[in-house]
């Protein structure tokens, strides 16, 4: 029994990661710019597809392949952020970006039906199957280079928020909009690369996605409400709180799944309301946040 | 400025609380539910010599189950362009009126009350899977049309009160609680030595991937093949490496997946292969039988072995399913050993409803749900079709399926000896990715 709580335990740190990497982007549009992103899995699912484009065509390593991903998916969301979330304003802004984000998911869903087709597919390289065995256990060379991709860009956007001056920017706007804008703050640019940055680091969350599981169009619905219940979870905005919240879920969804594997998804979301109780902020809430 | 609630914003809780809404809205969502509410009387009247015959479908043409649904739409679109070629139904032509469910079991409900109530279709086609045929069939027994379908085998069809009352469901193929008892058979007939010792049963929480893995182990049970596991996790989780890794660290010789879809066993080979685990043989309910979607999720090398229910295979040995065959490569490209059993499935519906329809004089769905309650045996390319009083096809035979000849071949293997079978795989191969 032991032996299976330990392999519990590893597998919940390892998908952790992964899920981490699908959630920081989330984190930082909602809160930057308090915006629930609804369409946050099915971009999920559009990195995966650009990932297996370019390994299908070009016959480019998948982590090499996030060097032309990333940044289109940056572009993807600077212009949906231009394009649709720009223009809401007013009181029922934060609504209607629920409504406007669902909807770019469906357009999104659409285009990958119309492009893939409905077929499931998946990302392949020596180091998805691979496994290196460590202390008597089996660790897949996927998820320990996922789980490490999760580290190096939680750390970059940690930079990028806290030792930059359009970090300074987005903290000033996180913690007042108005006020930012009085100081000369260009809200309008800090919002489009918010987005921008946003779903570009989930172009790798979709390619670590795409390597570990099968994947269509409509992927991304399994996924978006457990990326929220992750991102409440670790505090509105927190990426750090992401990274703790990811691995912390699915750990404990794979030690319930040794006993009960029909438990696992209720205790899931029976911990986010839990730890909402006690600390409504989640792990790493707004005040911790801005006050790094 | 520093915010004046200094622990959280007045905005932030009101986030809060609509995200956790939004949580709740979608894991909602992406569960299983069922609801109808609507009354009318039946609709069962034949068309006038000019017009088409319409029949309605729902299919899930995206969400969890599109692959099979699009797979379902080729089917039968297949057999009504046969029929349109051959004259049609009685001299009418027939249309097709297929609406997208999107894997829901609540649209499915909606899509049927739409076909029936609004666009007054003269005949029905059943959807794909159990999960949307179950509350999908209540609609169809209150409209009173016969409910023809193909992929709907589990016991809690043709058990529901629905069905119980009106006897409107009629499965043109297998049940799937015996689908594979074939493979248990084969276990059995092994000699003792030979046969494995341990067995691993997962199972997804779906009413048709339980009930045959069950069958199943009991009649391992029974012979004397440990159990090392067996649970049943939710269909709706979006990672299965924890129930995979439990189960390689079981070390069962045989596994006996519940699976629903190709994404649910890729992720269990794949975690098998990071484990370096290798099952001696290794049966899924539903994946392997998705020809080549399943081979471009999973590869033809680590295909070879892996083994299927079915009622249906692309070489089975019936001149109907032949031109099938070749019609369906003729029509969508591909090969043979590519063609899904979900086409058969389909086109069988379509057959069975053709047999109906002709042998009746017309659409009227009261004298066709007698008719095909009365004991006749009907053709399909999946066999003989014969109805029990609860619509289950009596008649259907249960064939295992296998990847073989390096991921290019989906043969029969068993039951062994039967016409078309080949011989079994005894021991997987290792991974080769």
């Amino acid at each position: 029994m032991a032996r299976e709580i330990y392999q519990a335990i590893v597998d919940g740190i390892l998908v952790g990661g992964v899920y981490a990497l699908m959630a920081v982007g989330l984190t930082l549009i909602f809160g930057v710019l308090d915006i629930i992103n609804i369409a946050q899995g099915v971009m999920v699912i559009l990195g995966a597809y650009l990932s297996y484009e370019l390994a299908a065509r070009l016959h480019l390593d998948l982590f090499l392949g996030l060097l032309i991903t990333v940044p289109a998916m940056f572009v993807i969301g600077v212009v949906i952020q231009w394009a649709f979330i720009r223009p809401l304003r007013g009181r029922e802004r934060t609504s209607m970006t629920l409504l406007v984000s669902y909807a770019i998911a469906l357009i999104i869903e659409g285009i990958l039906y119309q492009t893939f087709g409905a077929d499931d597919r998946q990302l392949n390289a020596w180091y998805v199957t691979s496994s290196v065995h460590v202390f008597g256990f089996y660790l897949p060379y996927i998820y320990l280079f996922g789980f490490a991709l999760a580290v190096v860009l939680v750390a970059a956007l940690y930079v990028l928020l806290y030792r930059t001056g359009f970090g300074r920017s987005v903290r000033a706007t996180m913690q007042d909009e108005t006020a930012a804008r009085l100081v000369g703050i260009n809200i309008s640019r800090v919002a489009a690369i918010t987005f921008g940055v946003g779903v570009a680091v989930t172009a790798a969350g979709g390619m670590v996605y795409g390597a570990t599981n099968s994947f269509n169009p409509n992927s991304g619905y399994d996924l978006i409400s457990r990326l929220l219940a992750i991102i409440i979870l670790g505090g509105l905005g927190s990426i750090g709180g992401a990274l703790v919240a990811s691995v912390f879920m699915i750990t404990l969804e794979s030690v319930v799944d040794i006993w009960q594997p029909e438990w696992a998804i209720v205790v899931f979301y029976a911990a986010l309301v839990l730890v909402l109780l006690i600390r409504p902020t989640g792990f790493f809430g707004r005040k911790a946040v801005r006050a790094q | 400025m520093r915010p004046t609630l200094p622990w959280l914003s007045k905005r932030a809780f009101a986030l809060s609380g609509a995200a956790v809404l939004s949580v709740s809205v979608l894991a909602a969502c992406s569960s299983s539910s069922s609801s109808s509410t609507s009354t009318s009387t039946s609709s069962s009247a034949s068309p006038s010599s000019s017009t088409p015959i319409t029949i309605g479908a729902s299919l899930s043409l995206t969400g969890d189950f599109s692959t099979d649904g699009q797979n379902y739409k080729q089917g039968y679109e297949l057999w009504a362009s046969d029929v349109n070629a051959h004259g049609g139904l009685l001299g009418h032509q027939v249309v097709l009126k297929i609406l997208n469910d999107a894997s829901s079991p609540t649209q499915v409900v909606t899509n049927y009350q739409t076909l029936f109530a609004s666009d007054h279709v003269n005949l029905a086609f059943g959807p794909f899977s159990s999960l949307l045929t179950t509350p999908s069939e209540a609609v169809a027994a209150r409209y009173g049309y016969a409910f023809v379908e193909g992929a709907g085998g589990a016991p809690a069809v043709f058990n529901s009160p629905a069905n119980v009352a009106d006897h409107n469901v009629f499965d043109v193929s297998l049940p799937i609680k015996d689908e594979m008892v074939p493979f248990a058979n084969y276990i059995a007939g092994l000699p003792a030595s030979q046969r494995p010792k341990t067995a691993a049963y997962p199972m997804a929480d779906d009413p048709f991937a339980v009930p045959p893995v069950q069958v199943v182990q009991t009649m391992l049970q029974s012979l004397g093949v440990k159990t090392v596991y067996s649970k049943i996790f939710p269909e709706e989780a979006a990672d299965y490496k924890a129930p995979a890794d439990q189960v390689a660290a079981s070390g069962a010789q045989i596994v006996v997946l519940g699976s629903t879809d190709v994404p649910t066993v890729s992720a269990f080979m794949q975690a098998f292969e990071q484990q370096h685990y290798t099952p001696k043989l290794f049966i899924a309910a539903a994946g392997p039988d998705q020809g080549s979607a399943f081979i471009a999720a999973v590869g033809k090398g680590n295909a070879v072995g892996m083994m299927v229910p079915n009622g249906w295979y692309p070489a089975y040995p019936d001149a109907a399913s032949q031109a099938m065959v070749q019609a369906y490569v003729a029509k969508y490209g591909g090969n043979a050993s590519g063609v899904s059993s979900d086409v058969a499935e389909a086109y069988s519906v379509g057959q069975v409803m053709d047999q109906a329809v002709t042998a009746t004089g017309g659409t009227d769905n009261a004298k066709i749900i007698a008719y095909l309650h009365s004991g006749v045996t009907l053709t399909s390319v999946q066999g003989p079709v014969k109805f029990d009083v609860l619509g289950e096809n009596g008649a259907a035979a249960a064939f295992v399926s296998q990847w073989q000849d390096g991921g290019n071949a989906f043969n029969q293997v068993l039951p062994v000896g039967t016409a078309g079978s080949v011989a079994i795989i005894a021991t997987k191969p290792a991974w080769t990715s």
